[in-house]
């Protein structure tokens, strides 16, 4: 057990949200606006606090982490990123490794997980760029790429596809995919309830602060949940290579 | 990394041992060497304390810069901005009306009261509202303002030059007692300050970036405010507000260097002193033997350069 959470509330958003989740693989976070998805991420990430209820990580309540303890364990990703000052792309990924870093210099270990990340984000091209000057998308991989050089074993991300294209959508899904199949926990808040059913092991939908629905997509993502949630009429079909794919017809 | 500390070194050395060489008199080394007045009377106690409050002064302005532009997020940010100098100038003037001969303390006390208030009005709880904080200080800064303008007005005309020369900020010999205090408080802030150079980098991109990352954002942030305030500070209770250099000297060396804080915090420290005492000799110099009040010095020199730093780098942004 990963994250497990009893009755959890927040001063805004969520008002009692009880769920566990699983060591390794790819949660997904859904729900429509102001359900809380943002702010269980927050708590998740040991941001948002003072929390009421329960969240306990790995048999430690959030709240009771140290910082640094819980930052090598826990990575968190923001929707995007504005930055005032002139850092480059490797000095951004570089950030990652503040909660391994000892000293003033960094070490052949952090060096070494940087390009690791820089490589695997397909961000290397462009490492000595100011961050400013780049993409929604390109940040967005620069993003993901530190936080996979503090190489944490937990990722949270707060719908990390917001700003991204078709194309660059399905390839950070491809990557936190890869990642959860390493056997790490992926928590993904997401808007995109078909992004959610192909890549997703297990979804966990909200609503009004609660948890409205739980299990694997295919169980919890019926037509009558999203009549129910989301107020949109929904069928759910097969794709062309035999998935099921999620078509919505209106609002009910 | 370290190539441009060492130039950084450089600059700081070279300018540190020239500074007290020049002047409107010429001194003669080997006479000062020797002990012949009255070279050495005026190396020792006119020309090395002055020098040595510019290159401290100068440091303290340009960390205290990078840390409250850091913070805030804020490029236009400096150490003033909290209403800290505005503080001290309104603590200066009612201890020239009521007479005082040295205006330090009644400065220093200003400056921690607008302090104290500004940041009460930005914590919440054990944070602080760096939102809150900017407004604040800007508020304190046209308060205090309009109750210099309306003392001003009460004032003698004695006074009321020496308001305004208060105002215009500038170095002058001190004590070397006075000195060494200011260097007790200053070293160890200093080096606190960069210690935590790793951090003030995520802290720079947003507060809970840090804190996803293991930085405990809400102290280190309280920290910053306070040893920067505590810096610009005593800076100001002795020289007065001198402008520029906190807001230039940190822009210009991100600039030319990037923005980790690694290597601009100790470039800022050796350059920023380093500008001002240049300034200084200026302000000694050049229409000697009258004296040029040496913020006007560090805005004419460095206004120009830092525009033309600004578009050397569009160009090479855009092309």
């Amino acid at each position: 057990m990963s994250f497990r959470a009893v009755n959890l509330a927040f001063e805004y958003g969520l008002s009692g949200a009880t769920f566990e989740l699983p060591r390794a693989g790819f949660v997904a976070i859904a729900g429509p606006n102001g359900a809380g998805k943002s702010t269980l991420a927050g708590i998740l990430a040991a941001l948002r606090h003072p929390y009421r209820g329960s969240c306990v990580y790995d048999g430690r309540e959030v709240r009771d982490w140290p910082r640094r303890d819980f930052a090598r364990c826990v990575g968190f990703l923001p929707q995007t990123l504005h930055l005032e000052f002139p850092f480059t792309v490797e000095q951004v990924v570089f950030m990652g490794r503040t909660p391994h870093a000892e000293g003033w210099f960094d070490s052949p270990e952090d060096r070494r997980a940087v390009e690791h990340a820089l490589e695997i984000t397909d961000t290397a091209g462009f490492a000595s760029r100011d961050f400013r000057s780049l993409s929604g998308g390109e940040r967005q991989r620069v993003i993901l790429a530190s936080a996979l050089a503090q190489e944490p074993e937990t990722l949270v991300l707060d719908e990390p596809a917001t700003f991204l294209d078709l194309k660059h959508q399905l390839a950070i899904y491809r990557l936190l995919s890869d990642f959860a199949r390493g056997g790490k926990l992926v928590v993904a808040v997401t808007h995109d309830l078909n992004l959610a059913l192909t890549f997703a092991d297990r979804i966990l939908v909200l609503d009004q602060g609660r948890v409205s629905a739980q299990g694997t997509p295919r169980e919890v993502l019926t037509p009558e949940m999203i009549a129910r949630v989301f107020s949109v009429q929904a069928s759910i079909h097969p794709g062309p290579h035999g998935a099921p794919h999620i078509f919505f017809e209106g609002t009910t | 990394m370290t190539r441009s500390i060492w130039i950084s070194l450089a600059v700081f050395a070279a300018v540190a041992i020239a500074a007290p060489l020049i002047g409107s008199t010429h001194i003669d080394l080997t006479r000062a060497w020797n002990g012949l007045s009255p070279d050495r009377e005026i190396l020792l106690y006119v020309r090395l304390p002055r020098v040595l409050l510019a290159l401290i002064a100068g440091s303290a302005l340009a960390i205290t810069g990078v840390l409250f532009q850091c913070l805030l997020r804020d490029p236009l940010a400096e150490p003033y901005t909290l209403g800290v100098s505005s503080g001290a100038s309104v603590g200066a003037v009612i201890g020239i009306c009521l007479g005082f001969r040295a205006v330090g303390l009644p400065a220093l006390i200003g400056a921690a009261s607008v302090l104290l208030i500004v940041v009460s009005i930005a914590a919440e709880g054990r944070r602080l509202s760096s939102f809150t904080l900017l407004l604040a200080g800007v508020t304190m800064n046209s308060i205090c303002f309009a109750i210099i303008l309306f003392i001003h007005n009460l004032a003698s005309f004695s006074q009321s030059f020496a308001i305004s020369r208060w105002l215009m900020g500038g170095l002058d010999a001190v004590e070397y007692s006075t000195l060494a205090w200011l260097s007790a408080a200053i070293v160890p802030i200093t080096i606190l300050v960069l210690s935590r150079a790793r951090q003030w980098n995520l802290l720079s991109v947003g507060e809970d970036w840090a804190a996803s990352r293991g930085v405990p954002s809400g102290r280190l942030t309280l920290l910053g405010y306070v040893a920067g305030s505590i810096l610009t500070a005593l800076v100001t209770s002795l020289t007065g507000p001198i402008g520029f250099i906190g807001l230039i000297v940190p822009h210009a060396l991100r600039l030319r260097l990037g923005a980790d804080h690694r290597v601009l915090l100790p470039c800022s420290i050796l350059l920023g002193a380093a500008f001002l005492a240049a300034c200084d000799a200026l302000s000694r110099t050049v229409l000697a033997p009258t004296e040029i009040p040496v913020g006007v010095v560090t805005a004419l020199c460095g206004g120009p350069f830092f525009i033309w730093l600004l578009r050397a780098r569009r160009r090479s942004l855009w092309m």
